[in-house]
């Protein structure tokens, strides 16, 4: 009982914890220019290029 | 884990939400690429207007000047609106139109030197390309129900990420995070690719699109709004006749500065015009920060006798509306981040696309063998002779 929910739970992170770690980003990036110039802007820029770069890695890595 | 059954009926959610709306996605998607630059391609283009360099400092004209010299560059017109542009800060602008009543799709629009109070252009807005896609991007030059139809079909965007979301687990369980299998069929890597840039990007797709939606009900909002609240601001005029003789807005503008202290003119809002109230003008005051400066607070001035009637804090939805204006154009963030909302936009066009022709190129088998064999579920209702693998 105790492990299956821990494996369920260990398939819901492989599946789903890149995905929420990215738009965990892309929430900071969205907001944070709006709160302030300058260095909030700077976090903003990388927040959303963030999963643009993981995308980019993934889809341009050498062939499997 | 879900069942097989709730598995379908998300798929099912999800090919119809994307269908209908596929279509017009993209064409929001494309019209918009190009307007998340409006301004500099007005400037390439030649279209902007600059007023000439003048001493730092040097004071600013009496906007009754501003009002005078509008008034006599397109006689026979009613100005509706004065405006500001924080990043021009030597220009003030006049919206005129032939009743102080009118709608303001006709209105003529001039620029006028902020110090010396001279016309310095009427730029052709109405008559460039960009205006063009503008309007298929706002309302497909159909109005409001043209935004009301484009706000559905933001909805069904919103239905269409959320069920693509449900369906990325079922379909993932067996792959790793970012996989794209190149050497299978070519429907194999549109699938990975629709599935990793979809999945990377859904919390920007997910705000701009709702923003935007927010966006289609703003004459709605601002509607609403002058019937309940700027109503019970202006309840001691009620049944007076609209305002005919106008004094002065510089007046106005002054003393709308003392009532909200630390604040900056954003617009004015004449009488009888689409933001204001039959016998005021409505300053409309604008915060210093990047948040405040896109919230606005009107204050009400007699616009006979210049004499402060009211001021109040826009209601909660106003505000929503204020915010989702920046969080859908991506104009709040300098240049880098005009050009990240470009290359979500382009990647955002793909996963369109590329949904687009997972449904083309569908195998002709029934759907609840494809979920089977994606997630290595058995189908529940029956049994099914096994698909050859790919």
């Amino acid at each position: 009982m105790k492990s299956g929910a821990r494996t369920r739970l260990g398939g819901f992170v492989r599946v789903f914890g890149w995905p929420i770690l990215l738009a965990l980003f892309g929430a900071i990036g969205l907001i944070s220019a709006l709160l302030g110039d300058g260095a909030w802007d700077v976090l903003s820029w990388a927040g959303l290029a963030a999963p643009v770069l993981v995308l980019a890695w993934h889809v341009l890595r050498p062939v499997r | 884990m879900m069942s097989a059954r709730a598995i379908r009926t998300w798929c099912v959610v999800h090919k119809w939400t994307s269908l209908i709306s596929t279509v017009f996605l993209l064409l929001l998607c494309i019209t918009g690429l190009p307007l998340i630059f409006y301004h500099e391609i007005d400037r390439a283009l030649g279209y902007d207007i600059e007023a000439p360099p003048m001493p730092a400092g040097t004071p600013l004209a009496s906007l009754d000047a501003v009002v005078d010299a509008s008034k006599k560059q397109i006689p026979g017109t009613y100005i509706q609106f004065v405006s500001w542009d924080p990043d021009e800060p030597d220009q003030v602008f006049a919206s005129m139109a032939k009743r102080p009543d009118t709608p303001t799709d006709e209105n003529r629009f001039l620029v006028l030197d902020a110090r010396t109070a001279q016309v310095l252009g009427e730029p052709p807005f109405r008559s460039t390309f960009m205006f063009f896609l503008y309007r298929l991007h706002v309302d497909l030059f159909a109005g409001l129900p043209g935004k009301l139809f484009l706000g559905f079909m933001g909805l069904l965007l919103v239905g269409a990420v959320v069920s693509g979301v449900v369906v990325y687990g079922p379909f993932m369980r067996r792959l790793d995070f970012g996989t794209v299998r190149t050497r299978r069929s070519r429907r194999l890597l549109w699938l990975d690719l629709h599935n990793l840039l979809g999945i990377v990007t859904v919390a920007w797709v997910f705000v701009v699109g709702l923003t935007g939606v927010i966006n289609t009900w703003a004459d709605l909002v601002f509607k609403f709004w002058q019937a309940n609240q700027l109503a019970e601001m202006v309840l001691p005029y009620k049944g007076q006749a609209p305002t005919q003789q106008l004094g002065s807005l510089q007046a106005a503008v002054d003393t709308a500065r003392r009532v909200a202290p630390g604040m900056t003119p954003s617009f004015v809002a004449y009488p009888q015009s689409a933001f204001s109230s039959q016998h005021h003008y409505t300053v409309f005051m604008r915060g210093e920060t990047p948040l405040t400066s896109r919230l606005l607070k009107p204050v009400l001035i007699d616009a006979s006798n210049g004499a402060f009637t009211d001021t109040r804090d826009m209601p909660w939805y106003v505000t929503v509306l204020l915010l989702s204006q920046p969080l859908h154009f991506g104009n709040y963030g300098g240049t880098p981040l005009k050009i990240i909302w470009a290359v979500l936009d382009v990647i955002t066009i793909i996963v369109l696309a590329s949904g687009l022709y997972l449904w083309l190129a569908r195998r002709k088998i029934p759907m609840d063998n494809e979920i089977a064999e994606a997630t290595g579920t058995i189908p529940a209702m029956e049994k099914r002779v096994p698909q050859v693998a790919e």
